[in-house]
Order: structure tokens, then C-alpha cells, then sequence
């Protein structure tokens, strides 16, 4: 076995460790629970309304748009925070002193985002199995669709987290992202659809991944005759596949010259300039 | 699988001195920011086995200096070699024969001792040679640092001493042939600094190579086999902790007392002096103070500080 391929074993294991220690620790466990019982409540407040133009519950159609929308967070955000909080307290340079480390340490938390985007399409899609009618489960086709959306939207997604991670040397800034990323949401069709929206705004959608995992994960819970209220009556999967893959291109050539640079730059001195900076901060 | 390819080393034989047993090889090594020097130039050695304490004033380059060795910094000049390689080059075979101490603040959390050190271990394991087992037996490095009884607290639960050996333990986890230091002992009680030097000590006996920054003078005394001491971006001194406290200060201070008066006399002599004095006179209290580390360190570092370039080539040891 080359160093190589020993240091992806053990990011992997590594990746593994962390993600039992987010379920042990109840802070964590509250961080991914939390948001899903808001979403779940919303969602039932919701379960009256219709989808316009048919008899479809707006509350049964936004739990598989929901799930899409959970994987940008933990993709995105969750790898963006995690990064910018583990240089600050220097998690990473530790991983730098270690023969093969930086890659072991790429690898854990590519391991434990993935970990954590499973979990959270458990919680979202559970308690909405349960609470919520008309979601088709039934065939294997769902469950394939489910899958290759939940791993093309984490390739799209988990490079643009390392990326906006590396570029935040402070982790309380990395909140600036998350305005845009709220405003593309609310325009991306995860709660209500977009077909009414403007057309300049339904193109600013369609070019972001967040539009469609909440599409794609719409084509693999809900009936498929629900498809006729999208943009263009279908569920579009070739689209899907070609947005989502533009991004996971960009994304995995870009990230690994910016982390490459980010890494490069730690040193002990750079995370003793931060401690000092985050303990002035506090007092 | 390969371990460290010797041949594949690029070493310096234009010296008779260098050889297998050189680690650190430094000449001529300068660091400029901008339009001012942070390191003007130093050259050192450390030989296998050797451990160097680098003294200094704060912002005297100490930390830039180990970071260029640790190859996490860009030099801007000179010539570095550590265990035969370029800093700059050097690739994960090298990196897995060092040992960097890291000063930790809230890293690793969640982990618990013996997991996170089990963990940082696996990535020496492909590192092994037929002379050095990596990584470290978990249990057995736990009990080397004095944390067995908190084996499996979390990181976080520790006390800020036995986080500071769990540091020390992450550092040493692939039985490095050389260990980086930087201010090891910051925050220590006297027993854990203790425990701490037996540790560097045992470590020194296993030819390990050690290069420590500190700020502790009895520190560098107790510790180091040789002593550097930087000030203003180039090394003043070096040479064994005796070496500079005689070459700074040649003078030994002698107090007596005599006829119920005390006297006080500063002589380079002191034993001439002394048997002259107990030959002629009834003598009582006789003390003999040679000058210490701390008078020579001062000594130097306020020469330097105050711009008096000549008193500090008076002070110059050369040493190899």
C-alpha cells in the first residue's frame, strides 16, 4: 500500500471518528436536529395549501426540495465553517506536521461532510415519510435518483465550501456568505415554485446548484405527474446532470489551487497571530 | 514501499566536516520582509543526537528561524539542509522523520488522548526503518508523558500542563530524528518542567536530534549541549552553556570576610587569587561566584541592543 493511499484509510477513518463524536455530543446533535424540526414545523403549516395548479400539498412537495436544500448547507457551509474554525484553532497545521496529513485530513471531512448529508436526509426525510402524503418511495427508481442527486450535489457543493473556507481567514466573517446564500435559496424554488417568479430571476436560479438538488430530489420523491409544474413540464435530469457537473468541475479544479495556497501560508507563528487576534476578541 | 531514499538526498560535500551524522546544516541563511532583515545571515550546525537551545529577546528571529527548518516558511537566501534535505523540497518521507511540538489552544477538542494520538500515529506507520519502529507504541508514549491516568479524556477536559505534554506527544508520535521545540515548557509547573527535561533528556539518549527555543536560561543550561543565541538576525554566540558564561565574562566575583569586615574583589584568576589570600590571611566566608549563563546572556544581548556592534564581535565564540 503506498503512503498514498494509507493516508486516504486513514481520512477516512479519521472522518469516522468525527462524525460518531457529532452524534455524541449534544451541542452537535442540537445543530442537526434543531433546523430539521423548524423545517418539519413550517412544512406542516404548509400540508393545506396546494401546489398551484393541482391538488398537491405544498407541504408534501417542500420536504424533497428541503432535503435538496440540506445538502448545500452541509456541503457548502458546514465544510466552509469547518475549515475556516480548524485553521483558526490549528487542526490544520497539526495535519501539516504529519507525513501525508493534509491529504488525511481533506479526506476526513470529506468523509464526515458526506457522513453528516446522509444523516440529515434520514432526519428530513423520516419524520416527512410519516407526516406528510403522496411522497413515492415506492419504486428502486427513487432511491437511484436520490442517490446520484445527494453525490452530484455534494460535488458541487463541497469544493466551493473548501474554496470560500480557505479564502476567510476569520471564521466569524464567513457569515457574509451566508446572505447570498439565503437570498439564492428563497429564489431557488425550495418552498414555493419559481414558475411565477420573473424570468430574469428563474435564470439566476437555474445557475446555481441549489435549484436543482431541490428539483432533483423532487424528481425522486414525488409523483410523476408533478413534473408538469416545473420549468419546461419536466424533471429535466439531463440539466441536472450538466449544471451540477459544470459546477463539480469548476469547483474541483479551483479548490485544491486555493487550498494548496491556504495551506501553504500556515505556520505556527500565523495560528499564534490568530489566537492572539480571537483572545483580544473575547476579553 | 520505500522509506527514505538515501542516495536520493542531495548533500553538500563541499566540506570535510558534513557528514552522515550533520542534521542540521545551515549557512548564510537570510529572511527579508519587505525592506527589513529578520535574519541577516546565520550559519549553524547540529550534529545527530545534539540538542541546541536558541535563545533570544523576542523578535530576534527564533520562531522564523525553526520555521524555515520545519520547511513551513520560505527562506529568502542561504543554503539549509535538515537530515540532508532542502526545507523547501522536502517531501512526506522527510516530514515523517520530524517532530514538530506545536503550541495547541483548542484543537482536537473532541478527541480523546489516546484515540487522537492512535490517529496521528497511523500516518507514520508506512514510515518504519529497519532502526526506527514508527510510530510509537500509543500506551507506551502516554506513559513516557505522564498522561496514562487521562488516556481517555477528551482534549479538551485537560488541564493546560497535561495539554502541553499531550503536544509534546503528538510531536514525538513517529520517533522523529529530529524534534522542534518552540518554547516547550511555557506554562509549566515546576514538576511537569521537570519531568519534561527527563523526557528531553531520555529523548537526546535515543539520538534524537533537538533544536528548543526558550526564554528560560536555567532551561537552556539544564537542557542544551550547545547554545545559540540570536539577536538581531544573526547568531552572537555559540558554544556549551560554560563556554559562553567563561568567554562573555571572564571575571570570577570573590567575597570574604577578614577581621570582621566583609570584602568583595572581581579577578579572570580567581584561583591564584584565592591561594594568595589564604596563604597571608585569616580568611572566613570565602565565596567564589564565576560569572553565570544569565550575566553572559545579558551581557551579550545589551550589547547588541544598544547598537555596540564591536562589543558584541568581543563576545563572539566560535565554536564546532
Amino acid at each position: 500500500m503506498t503512503p498514498t493511499l494509507a493516508a486516504i484509510r486513514s481520512g477516512i477513518a479519521r472522518g469516522g471518528i468525527e462524525l460518531k463524536q457529532t452524534f455524541t455530543t449534544p451541542q452537535d446533535l442540537w445543530n442537526l436536529i434543531f433546523p430539521n424540526a423548524i423545517l418539519l414545523t413550517v412544512m406542516i403549516f404548509m400540508r393545506g395549501a396546494t401546489v398551484p395548479g393541482t391538488t398537491f400539498s405544498l407541504g408534501s412537495r417542500t420536504v424533497p426540495s428541503v432535503m435538496g436544500m440540506g445538502i448545500l448547507f452541509t456541503g457548502l457551509v458546514s465544510l466552509m465553517m469547518g475549515l475556516a474554525i480548524e485553521r483558526e484553532d490549528g487542526t490544520l497545521l497539526r495535519a501539516k506536521a504529519v507525513p501525508n496529513g493534509m491529504l488525511g485530513y481533506l479526506v476526513g471531512k470529506i468523509t464526515l461532510v458526506a457522513g453528516m448529508s446522509v444523516v440529515g436526509l434520514a432526519i428530513g426525510l423520516i419524520p416527512g415519510l410519516i407526516l406528510f402524503d403522496g411522497l413515492a418511495t415506492g419504486g428502486l427508481s427513487s432511491w437511484v435518483t436520490l442517490a446520484w442527486v445527494l453525490v452530484l450535489g455534494l460535488l458541487a457543493t463541497m469544493p466551493l465550501g473548501a474554496i470560500f473556507g480557505s479564502l476567510f481567514s476569520n471564521p466569524r466573517n464567513v457569515g457574509i456568505i451566508m446572505l447570498p446564500v439565503m437570498g439564492l435559496i428563497a429564489s431557488s424554488g425550495i418552498f414555493y415554485p419559481i414558475t411565477n417568479f420573473p424570468h430574469w430571476l428563474q435564470w439566476v436560479a437555474q445557475s446555481f446548484p441549489v435549484y436543482w438538488m431541490g428539483l432533483g430530489m423532487r424528481s425522486a420523491l414525488l409523483p410523476d405527474a408533478l413534473a408538469s409544474v416545473e420549468i419546461g413540464h419536466s424533471w429535466r435530469h439531463l440539466e441536472t446532470v450538466g449544471v451540477l457537473g459544470a459546477w463539480a468541475v469548476v469547483g474541483l479544479v479551483v479548490a485544491p489551487i486555493v487550498l494548496r495556497r491556504m495551506a501553504r501560508r500556515e505556520s505556527g507563528s500565523s495560528v499564534a497571530a490568530r489566537r492572539e487576534k480571537a483572545m483580544q476578541r473575547a476579553t | 514501499m520505500t522509506v527514505v531514499d538515501e542516495s536520493a538526498e542531495t548533500r553538500h560535500s563541499d566540506d570535510a566536516d558534513v557528514d552522515d551524522a550533520t542534521v542540521l546544516d545551515v549557512r548564510g541563511l537570510r529572511m527579508r520582509y519587505g525592506s527589513t532583515d529578520v535574519l541577516g545571515g546565520i550559519d549553524f550546525r547540529a550534529r545527530r543526537g545534539e540538542v541546541l537551545a536558541l535563545l533570544g529577546p523576542n523578535g530576534a528571529g527564533k520562531t522564523t528561524t525553526i520555521e524555515i527548518l520545519e520547511g513551513f516558511r520560505m527562506r529568502s537566501a542561504g543554503e539549509v539542509r535538515v537530515l540532508g534535505v532542502d526545507p523547501a523540497r522536502g517531501n512526506e518521507a522527510w516530514r515523517a522523520r520530524l517532530g514538530i511540538v506545536l503550541q495547541s489552544w483548542r484543537d482536537h477538542g473532541k478527541w480523546r488522548v489516546r484515540e487522537l494520538l492512535a490517529h496521528l500515529g497511523r500516518y507514520y506507520a508506512r514510515y518504519s526503518t529497519k532502526d526506527v519502529q514508527r510510530p510509537w507504541d500509543v500506551d507506551e508514549l502516554i506513559a513516557t508523558v505522564g498522561l496514562t491516568p487521562h488516556a481517555s479524556k477528551k482534549v479538551s477536559q485537560l488541564s493546560g500542563g497535561q495539554r502541553r505534554r499531550l503536544d509534546v506527544a503528538v510531536g514525538i508520535v513517529g520517533r522523529p530524528d529530529l524534534l522542534f521545540l518552540d518554547e516547550p515548557t511555557a506554562g509549566f509547573d515546576p514538576e511537569a518542567r521537570r519531568e519534561f527535561h527527563d523526557l528531553v533528556h531520555r529523548l537526546a539518549d535515543d539520538e534524537t536530534t533537538i533544536l528548543l527555543t526558550t526564554h528560560d536560561l536555567d532551561e537552556a543550561e539544564k537542557l542544551a549541549n550547545r547554545i545559540l543565541i540570536l539577536a538581531g538576525g544573526t547568531i552572537i554566540a555559540n558554544g556549551s552553556p560554560d563556554e559562553l558564561a567563561r568567554r562573555t565574562s571572564a571575571d570570577a566575583e570573590i567575597k570574604w570576610s577578614q577581621d570582621g569586615q566583609r570584602f568583595v574583589h572581581s579577578t579572570p584568576d580567581a584561583t591564584g587569587f584565592v591561594r594568595e589570600l589564604l596563604q597571608q590571611h585569616d580568611v572566613t566566608d570565602l565565596e567564589v561566584r564565576r560569572a553565570s549563563l544569565e550575566d553572559a546572556y545579558m551581557a551579550l544581548v545589551h550589547g547588541v541592543e544598544s547598537g555596540r556592534a564591536d562589543a558584541v564581535r568581543q563576545f563572539e565564540v566560535v565554536t564546532r
